[in-house]
């Protein structure tokens, strides 16, 4: 098994902060896995996103040509990443501010008002949060439960403080798939 | 062994600070600033540790070089442009015999070219790179895990043959996150530092320079580091076999395509297609005889690098006229993907059998 | 009897090969002088340069690296980094200093690396045989200015120690010469308390010596050191140019 995400947005949405958390969870895991930034000329605001790559072996290349799932924060992302996505291949929306009447007709598209559900607990901030815990319900690339039992260890030093908020965050999306 | 996600970057660092790296100089440049950054913070944290962010590439090998004279382990690093530039110092260490380590995360060019991961600068790592008569060791890591464990490696060579050792890494290396484990680096040897100069106090006055006026003096000088370069290249050739054995076509590609080229040969595998892997971890020195003994039973060998070809020089000079090479290339900063290869190699392949047939 | 003047213990038995009538050997004695009066042997390291003061290593008993040509600011902040409390010291030509290796020295000097440097300034390029510096005197003519410097292609003299000293780094630029028994004993006050300053971690420490270079100037020893004193000193005024107390 090896799946290719690529999680994308603006600069700002903590796009890469979603790949990074995957990828982490994926090594507690004890899983292969490489985390790969789009990275270049820094542009506040500017479009940001990385590709995680999941697997139970070696890893030959960090880079999605064709990925298995798209995680799109954004209108750009949306219209960029739905193109290549493999056929039947799921991309995960944050329809608050992404329209996809213009998608493809081969692949499965999640639809998650992501910044009313963070608006709902209080913080845009963690809307990345949001979307990330329904990918996780709809790809189960990682563990749910595992993520938010070692949620502190997964996010790092200097976000403890944040740890509650962000757990609520993924749980209202996990759970808002789930419905 | 406990684990971290890093990037390639970083994970740099924090391999040459526990090899006993404790001088860093460089100069920002795109892929690899993360490792300018990691060592600006962590220094300080060091006994002794000094962290310069140079006026220039020029400015951060001198640097390089005054410590390496003090007698510390020191290091910089850069991404191709920034190499050119450093040339001349690296020129300078060769010449001097004194060991260095240096970083190359390389991008695409040649001139400004962008900032993706190449592996264009083959030729300047392996030749030398600057003016003279003169060999670097040349490193080339394959995952994050590799360049780690490539930072010791490269001080202790660089401190047992008095030589700059280079490792040769992209953007995609430098970039990349995954899991790595610092566990097991540590500087293992301490080497005599009866070269360095730190003041004459007690002994006679000490003098470093590569200036041998007396052609007589300076031809020994060449024959002598020539010698030492024979020493390298007969006990310092490293180099990776994957499925080999029962080969018929070997593709010989290091750093970031090698690890592509698995994952293309895991699929030709699946197809039955009899590919195996040669992949030089020094490029220089050059693992020629395992290429040469290949030779023997094996006829088709596929060079895939991300240049135009550069690495296919060293497979020919190898084979000397043995067997059929087949190429595959992508410069520019693009990274080809496992499929694509394994489209090109399967379809080389076949036609090799048809040719057998 | 008692001895008024023998060659200082740091300076090896060996012939100078300096053409005649050259600063150079005056400035490298006034350094071995200076490193044996202050005691200095056990802890200064040389930095040579590439240029006519290249072989200082075959006349100091001290230890000695050749740098690359302009390099030596930068080889100097390695050495000093590791070794904090030894004495390095860059010796370095005008174009060495003031042409290749600008980077290098005004970057130094900035940080304030408690690094000396002894900058000799002859005004040409002695060692490749007497091109324009980028202290050559305006209407000078080299070899690279046949028919004088015209500051219109050729740009004018550069003065390193006013450009120093507007630098937060530098503690103590001086300029002196070495054309005249006087000059010479100034010129070896300045060098002494350059080191000084340097043992004290007061910041970057520079001594600019106008130094003759006859070969290359076309004129006798005596016509060259008179000449610093009558066109260049003019251009390039003697004394303190700044110290940090």
């Amino acid at each position: 098994m090896m799946i290719k995400t690529i999680f994308s947005g603006f600069g700002g949405q903590g796009v890469l902060s979603m790949g990074y958390t995957v990828a982490n969870t994926a090594m507690f895991e004890g899983k292969h896995v490489t985390y790969f930034p789009s990275y270049g000329v820094e542009v506040r605001g500017g479009t940001a996103n990385c590709t995680v790559v999941v697997s139970d072996e070696e890893i030959a290349s960090p880079v999605a040509s064709e990925p298995d799932f798209v995680v799109a924060m954004n209108q750009p992302s949306f219209a960029r990443f739905q193109s290549i996505l493999q056929s039947g291949g799921l991309i995960c929306v944050n329809s608050s501010i992404v329209n996809t009447s213009a998608a493809r007709h081969d692949i499965e598209i999640l639809a998650v008002p992501t910044s009313e559900l963070a608006e709902q607990i209080g913080s845009i901030k963690v809307a990345n949060m949001v979307l990330l815990g329904a990918f996780i319900r709809a790809s189960s690339i990682v563990s749910f439960d595992f993520m938010i039992k070692n949620l502190s260890q997964i996010l790092g030093e200097g976000k403890s403080q944040l740890i509650k908020l962000n757990k609520e965050a993924l749980e209202m999306g996990f759970n808002y798939v789930k419905e | 062994m406990k684990k971290q996600l890093m990037s390639g970057n970083a994970a740099l660092g924090e391999a040459a600070v526990l090899s006993g790296c404790t001088c860093y100089f460089g100069y920002p440049i795109t892929p690899q600033n993360e490792l300018t950054e990691y060592m600006a913070k962590r220094m300080p944290e060091v006994p002794g540790g000094t962290f310069i962010q140079s006026e220039s590439e020029i400015a951060a090998i001198n640097m390089v070089l005054g410590a390496s004279v003090a007698g510390a382990r020191a290091m910089t690093s850069s991404s191709s442009p920034g190499m050119s530039l450093k040339q001349e110092g690296i020129s300078y260490l060769a010449a001097d015999e004194l060991p260095a380590v240096i970083i190359n995360m390389v991008r695409g060019g040649p001139g400004m070219g962008n900032i993706s991961p190449a592996q264009s600068d083959y030729l300047q790592a392996t030749r030398g790179g600057g003016h003279g008569d003169y060999r670097t060791i040349v490193l080339a890591p394959s995952s994050v895990q590799e360049l780690a464990d490539a930072v010791p490696v490269a001080f202790d060579l660089a401190d047992s043959y008095r030589n700059p050792v280079i490792i040769l890494g992209d953007g995609m290396l430098g970039q990349m996150m995954e899991p790595v484990s610092f566990d097991h680096i540590r500087q293992e040897k301490v080497y005599p530092k009866d070269y360095i100069l730190t003041g004459a106090k007690g002994r006679p006055a000490r003098k470093i320079h590569s200036l041998l006026f007396d052609t007589k003096l300076e031809e020994e000088h060449n024959w002598k580091l020539f010698r030492k370069y024979k020493g390298m290249e007969q006990n310092e050739v490293r180099f990776e076999t994957f499925l080999v054995d029962d080969a018929e076509m070997v593709v010989i590609a290091y750093g970031t395509s090698a690890r592509i080229a698995k994952g293309a040969i895991r699929r030709l595998r699946q197809e039955n297609l009899k590919v195996g892997l040669i992949r030089p971890i020094t490029l220089w020195p050059f693992p020629t005889n395992i290429i040469r003994e290949t030779a023997t039973r094996v006829k088709d060998f596929f060079v895939f690098e991300m240049s135009t070809g550069q690495l296919i020089e060293d497979v020919r000079l190898a084979l000397e006229g043995r067997g059929h090479i087949h190429f595959y290339g992508r410069p520019g900063g693009v990274i080809p993907t496992p499929v694509e290869l394994f489209r090109i190699v399967s379809r080389h392949y076949y036609q090799s059998q048809q040719v057998k047939k | 009897m008692k001895t008024v003047y023998t060659r200082p213990k740091i300076l090896k038995e060996a012939h100078f090969h300096y053409c005649p009538g050259c600063g150079h050997s005056i400035v490298n004695r006034l350094i071995a002088e200076v490193v044996e009066e202050m005691d200095l042997r056990d802890k200064i390291i040389c930095v040579a340069p590439a240029g006519c003061g290249m072989l200082l290593y075959n006349y100091f008993d001290i230890d000695t690296l050749e740098s690359a040509h302009g390099r030596g600011a930068a080889v100097a902040t390695g050495i000093k980094r590791v070794l904090p409390d030894n004495v390095v010291f860059s010796y370095q030509g005008d174009g060495d200093l003031a042409a290749i290796g600008t980077a290098e020295g005004f970057h130094a000097a900035n940080r304030g690396e408690p690094i000396t440097v002894i900058f000799v300034n002859n005004g040409v390029y002695g060692m490749t045989g007497g091109q324009m510096a980028p202290t050559t005197m305006l209407k000078q003519v080299t070899t690279t200015t046949p028919s004088g410097r015209n500051h219109i292609h050729a740009g004018h003299p550069v003065k390193v120690c006013e450009v120093f000293a507007v630098l937060d780094g530098t503690s103590y630029l001086e300029r002196v010469a070495v054309n005249k028994p006087s000059a010479v004993i100034k010129a070896k006050k300045a060098i002494a308390k350059a080191f000084q300053h340097q043992i004290k971690k007061t910041g970057f420490s520079l001594v600019e010596i106008l130094s003759p270079c006859p070969t290359n100037w076309k004129m006798g020893t005596i016509q060259a050191c008179k000449w610093i004193d009558e066109v260049m000193v003019k251009e390039f005024p003697l004394g303190v140019i700044k110290e940090v107390k």
